[in-house]
């Protein structure tokens, strides 16, 4: 206060954010949400103990019964837990931004002159950490159960940065249910049956030809199947197929269609 | 032609808003309100609980959209050119707006980077901030321990970052006890000093007294009254008095003398006995008082009250502000 206010009357300003602000606004958004993940570890909680639980659980429970033995299992089920995990990761994502929006600082956000998607891209991007942190984790867990990828080390990295681009991507759509929702714990609902079946309905944990012909034809389609195909063929073979350029192309579109959206939504949203 | 724009634009409002109206579900919650607020001037916003002040502030500052009518900030249109706006204010709501799990410093270099400034540059504005305000001790700890006056001040120092020339605040004194509320008057007059305009609610006329160039009064979203405080309480009387007789029979009569005598309009309450007028002046008293004698009214009691935004309220609307919980704060102060 100690220099005079220039006054409003005479400043040149401008009514757009150029795509340049808008980066810098997100990568600042991202930073408060890694300081915050930085002061509350304990929501760093279900990242941790789930990749080691599921990944220990389904191997013991299903591996007997589909691939004779554990070891055989594990290049089967690992590349199934690792999305299945990472992905419902994605819904806190959701649920957080719900909890956030209902605080005092989003309306500081929304009065100031910065790019309209910032806040809520910024928090999807710090979520990127809880997504690394499965990955590594599940990985980690496979390895010490008996794993050894033959794709090799550099192919198993090039799995989990897919499955994470992938995971963000989805994670918009629960974005849009944390935008729209009225309460955390329905966005929560909500998330979980769209995610479900989505996840239990592919060939994550099963080989395919063992389900009925019209679950097939469903489970062929879902787009976790190509996602955990893509995983195994780097993991397993270190080959990248079609299957990889589908689930790319898919992330590319559901951020296309959900980002815009939810973004009117936060923004129509008091 | 340049000298001449120049010239004008001195005089141009801060804010312009006509005809604003918000509608949730069917309850108009603001219903038409104009207001024009002068650059460098403070102008109070009074009202009771839920007369639709947050609403007004959160339409001028592009929180909101109008459902009818329009605004201007600074001559920028908060509809259509939402984002000029935004770079013209500050915004200090009724519930702080700073991140409770992050401590002050970093939710001050937080909105330093977001409005553009390089990473050192916003550190030295928030210690700088910080400083100013008294936080600096508390600076590294984490806002879940502070209280109430700290988070206020924490979060106009938020609002002040970028030097807006026109900054809202909303009720930035409700729930701080005395000494930190006038701490806040303070730094509400400091920010007039260095060329700022402020619009700030209120729920206390102590409150828009003190700080207000010009006063709207708000009720059921609309604006009721509005002018300088000395007329706004020159319309009110400057104090009220308050007379309660000693058989609740004769209130009829005794109401009908003190609006003879005083020539105002009084209001009573029944079950106490009470009447209340307004006193503009008072020489007048005792010619009531000789008159009520005169005609054998017996006073059981008799009492001067300063106006409270009660009093404002019933000589403006007829009725009282509706939320209790208002009118006792404001007559405790």
């Amino acid at each position: 206060m100690s220099t005079f206010i220039k006054p409003g009357a005479e400043r040149q300003l401008k009514n757009h954010t150029s795509f340049g602000q808008s980066v810098r606004n997100s990568l600042t958004m991202a930073y408060r949400g890694l300081l915050k993940i930085k002061r509350t570890p304990e929501q760093l909680f279900d990242v941790t103990l789930q990749p080691i639980i599921f990944t220990l659980m389904f191997t013991y429970i299903f591996g007997g019964a589909i691939s004779g033995d554990i070891h055989n299992y594990l290049p089967v089920i690992i590349p199934g837990i690792l999305v299945q995990t990472v992905i419902t990761t994605s819904i806190v994502t959701g649920v957080q931004l719900r909890e956030d929006m209902e605080k005092g600082v989003f309306d500081r956000f929304k009065s100031l002159p910065i790019s309209r998607i910032a806040p809520l891209a910024g928090a999807l991007l710090a979520d990127t950490v809880r997504y690394t942190i499965a990955t590594v984790l599940t990985f980690a867990m496979g390895y010490v159960m008996g794993l050894r990828p033959e794709g090799g080390f550099g192919h198993v990295v090039m799995a989990g940065v897919l499955v994470i681009i992938c995971s963000w991507a989805i994670s918009w759509i629960f974005a849009f249910f944390g935008v729209i929702a009225r309460t955390a714990s329905s966005v929560q609902g909500i998330s979980m049956i769209v995610l479900f079946p989505l996840t239990f309905l592919s060939n994550a944990f099963v080989p395919v030809d063992t389900m009925p012909d019209w679950l097939q034809w469903f489970v062929k389609m879902n787009p976790i199947s190509h996602l955990v195909t893509a995983v195994r063929n780097l993991v397993n073979l270190g080959t990248i197929g079609s299957d990889l350029v589908y689930s790319l192309v898919g992330a590319a579109v559901i951020v296309a269609v959900f980002a815009p959206i939810t973004v009117r939504a936060y923004m129509r949203r008091t | 032609m340049s000298q001449l724009r120049a010239a004008t634009s001195k005089k141009e409002w801060a804010i312009e808003a006509e005809g604003l109206v918000k509608i949730f579900g069917d309850n108009r919650a603001v219903d038409g309100v104009d207001l024009k607020v002068a650059t460098g001037s403070i102008y109070g916003v009074l009202g009771p609980n839920g007369a639709g002040k947050t609403t007004v502030i959160r339409m001028l500052a592009t929180l909101l959209r109008p459902d009818a009518g329009s605004a201007r900030v600074f001559g920028h249109d908060v509809v259509k050119e939402p984002q000029i706006v935004r770079q013209l204010i500050g915004v200090t709501g009724q519930y702080a707006s700073v991140d409770e799990s992050l401590s002050a410093t970093e939710n001050l270099v937080i909105f330093s980077r977001l409005l553009g400034l390089g990473r050192a540059e916003a550190r030295r504005k928030s210690e700088e901030l910080l400083e100013e305000f008294g936080l600096t001790e508390a600076a590294r700890r984490p806002l879940k321990n502070f209280s109430g006056g700290m988070r206020r001040r924490l979060d106009l120092a938020a609002s002040l970052i970028a030097q807006p020339p026109l900054i809202f605040l909303d009720e930035p004194t409700t729930g701080l006890d005395p000494r930190t509320r006038n701490q806040m008057w303070d730094t509400i007059r400091r920010l007039i000093q260095s060329g700022s305009t402020v619009l700030l609610t209120t729920q206390y006329l102590e409150e828009a007294d003190q700080l207000a160039d010009r006063i709207a009064v708000i009720d059921h979203g609309g604006v009721v009254a509005e002018g300088t405080v000395d007329e706004l309480k020159s319309s009110v009387g400057t104090s009220s008095l308050q007379l309660k007789v000693q058989n609740p029979l004769d209130i009829g009569f005794a109401r009908q003398t003190v609006e003879r005598v005083l020539n105002v309009k009084t209001i009573i309450s029944a079950e106490s006995a009470n009447i209340t007028a307004p006193m503009g002046d008072a020489d007048r008293v005792t010619d009531l008082l000789i008159a009520l004698r005169e005609a054998g009214i017996s006073l059981a009691e008799l009492s001067v009250q300063k106006p409270t935004l009660d009093e404002v309220f019933l000589s403006i609307t007829g009725h009282g502000a509706e939320d209790k919980s208002t009118l006792a704060s404001a007559k405790s102060n």
